[in-house]
């Protein structure tokens, strides 16, 4: 019994960085506003540019036009949530100013804290951001509009693909942040690391779109388990038996991302270097 | 201008001491954009056209727009950056000095990484010029040249308003990135892809369709009327309204005071 309420008190110090985070992050409003309007815009132009695509070669579509307008007007609402280029600056800074020996001296795992933190930061942006679109692209005319998700296994599985690809985000960026331990030029490894996530999760073109063979290749990668699975199982392009197996891929790469980010930051912790005072 | 040519010699030499940093900005700047070439790439390969523009038409469109907006970037990145230069007094500090602030704010920030950027856009004009079936003469070049120009000069313009606006908030607007980055982004294709209605703002509004749209459709052989080439200079005229906002601003200017 004692164990177990320790269990949870330990637990709870996460819960308040991401409490903390969370509600810091809600303050800035008119930052959510500029950035509702600048991310309605991408989707909007997004969909006219696939609409001159259609026209030009109807039956080269690789999925519905309805699925492909829920598709980009869900990645423009969750922005937030799956974008990797999202990083934090603090905990760059953290690293190579040396702010690391405080972080160092807090009675929790660096690991833990600075995933919750991250996780907060997103969360927090994408609450105010994402339903104001959603609502808005749901008044569009079809096939330009957000509709509800195809079916209730669609909307339950969406639900569930959306948190893992969510995690598996943070654990990949995370993985960014500890490569700044090893390498002191976090600027170079960050947008390399973030141009190739970029491409390969289908934040430029949606996965579908790339020609069969290398797409075939590029789903197994982990940043297919990032939002490519969610936003195509909300409108039905993955579905039936599929989805368990992407699901299953989204967790295998989620344990496999934070394994390896764990054990990083294990060694770098070993010869950590405290920057200037 | 001599004076300009020092500063400029002088953030070379400052970049230039952080070698391998600089290396791998660059790298990450010819990477970002080249995402946007590999997602026009693969669409065009799957569709083979949009609205009739064929894939080295379409490359030679964007490799003009990213030309002209990393230039713009790399010499007025002190606009983009503006609003640390109110925050933290700087700004005060250049009211003092026998130059004009413009000037000042220019020759203040030079952002040599984004030649990333350009090598990207030049190795698609290399690949645009010889693909695509554009008759090359001397009118073609000047286009070209031009379409350029008036590229820099209308993104310049719009890191200015960035900047004017600066003098009314103190921190930078976000949805001014839909004006500067979208239309890097979105410029990738002749801008009556996206339709009519977007055609017109691009027209009347912020001139983009003046540097872009319209000479490109001479420069591909996809219109006659000579005098398209020339549009890119009536996009210039955009530089007045928002010369008059900075000086607006400038007259409207209150310390912040740290």
């Amino acid at each position: 019994m004692g164990q177990e309420l320790n269990g949870i008190f330990r637990y709870q110090k996460y819960i308040s960085f991401f409490r903390i985070r969370f509600v810091a992050g809600l303050q800035y409003k008119a930052a959510a506003l500029a950035g509702i309007v600048t991310q309605f815009v991408w989707g909007a132009l997004e969909l006219l540019m696939f609409r001159a695509f259609y026209e030009a070669y109807p039956a080269a579509f690789p999925m519905t036009r309805e699925a492909l307008s829920s598709y980009i007007w869900l990645q423009q609402a969750l922005l937030a949530l799956f974008m990797t280029w999202f990083l934090e600056n603090d905990i760059f800074n953290t690293i190579t100013e040396g702010g690391i020996a405080y972080e160092l001296c807090r009675p929790a795992d660096l690991y833990d804290m600075w995933f919750f933190r991250s996780m907060a930061n997103r969360l927090s942006k994408a609450v105010l951001r994402s339903f104001p679109i959603l609502i808005f692209a749901s008044f569009l005319p079809m096939p330009y509009g957000m509709r509800l998700p195809v079916n209730l296994t669609a909307g339950f599985w969406f639900f569930i693909t959306v948190i893992l690809g969510f995690l598996v985000v943070v654990a990949f960026c995370m993985l960014v942040y500890i490569a700044t331990f090893f390498t002191f030029s976090p600027v170079g490894v960050r947008m390399v690391a973030i141009s190739v996530v970029e491409f390969f999760s289908g934040a430029v073109i949606p996965l579908p779109f790339l020609p069969d063979g290398f797409r075939q290749f590029v789903e197994i990668l982990p940043f297919a388990s990032m939002q490519n699975v969610p936003l195509r199982i909300y409108s039905g392009d993955i579905n039936g038996l599929e989805i368990y197996a992407r699901a299953g891929l989204q967790l295998f790469w989620l344990i496999v991302l934070v394994g390896l980010g764990k054990w990083l930051t294990a060694v770098a912790l070993k010869r950590v270097v405290v920057q200037g005072g | 201008m001599r004076l300009y040519f020092n500063f400029f010699v002088m953030h070379l030499k400052v970049a230039m001491q952080y070698k391998i940093s600089f290396m791998l900005t660059t790298l990450g700047q010819f990477l970002v954009s080249f995402n946007v070439f590999l997602g026009v790439l693969f669409l065009l390969q799957r569709f083979h056209e949009v609205k009739g523009y064929g894939f080295s038409e379409v490359v030679l469109c964007y490799a003009t727009v990213l030309m002209a907006y990393s230039i713009a970037e790399m010499f007025m990145r002190g606009f983009d950056m503006f609003a640390s230069t109110i925050s933290n007094f700087e700004f005060d500090r250049m009211l003092l000095r026998p130059r004009s602030c413009i000037f000042q704010v220019v020759s203040g920030k030079m952002e040599f990484t984004r030649i990333g950027r350009i090598l990207q856009a030049l190795v698609m004009f290399a690949y645009g010029i010889t693909k695509s079936e554009v008759h090359w003469d001397l009118w073609k070049v000047v286009t070209l040249l031009l379409m350029i120009v008036g590229g820099s000069v209308v993104f310049g313009c719009l890191f200015l308003i960035y900047a004017s606006i600066c003098f009314f908030t103190i921190e930078g607007l976000e949805f001014m990135n839909v004006l500067t980055d979208g239309a890097r982004e979105y410029g990738k294709y002749p801008i009556d892809v996206y339709g009519k209605g977007v055609l017109r703002f691009c027209t009347y509004l912020v001139p983009y369709a003046l540097f872009q749209y319209y000479p490109f459709l001479y420069l591909i052989g996809k219109a006659d009327q000579w005098w398209y080439m020339l549009l890119p200079l009536l996009g210039c005229i955009f530089l007045f309204p928002c010369y008059l906002l900075w000086r607006f601003g400038i007259r409207h200017y209150k310390s912040t005071g740290s």
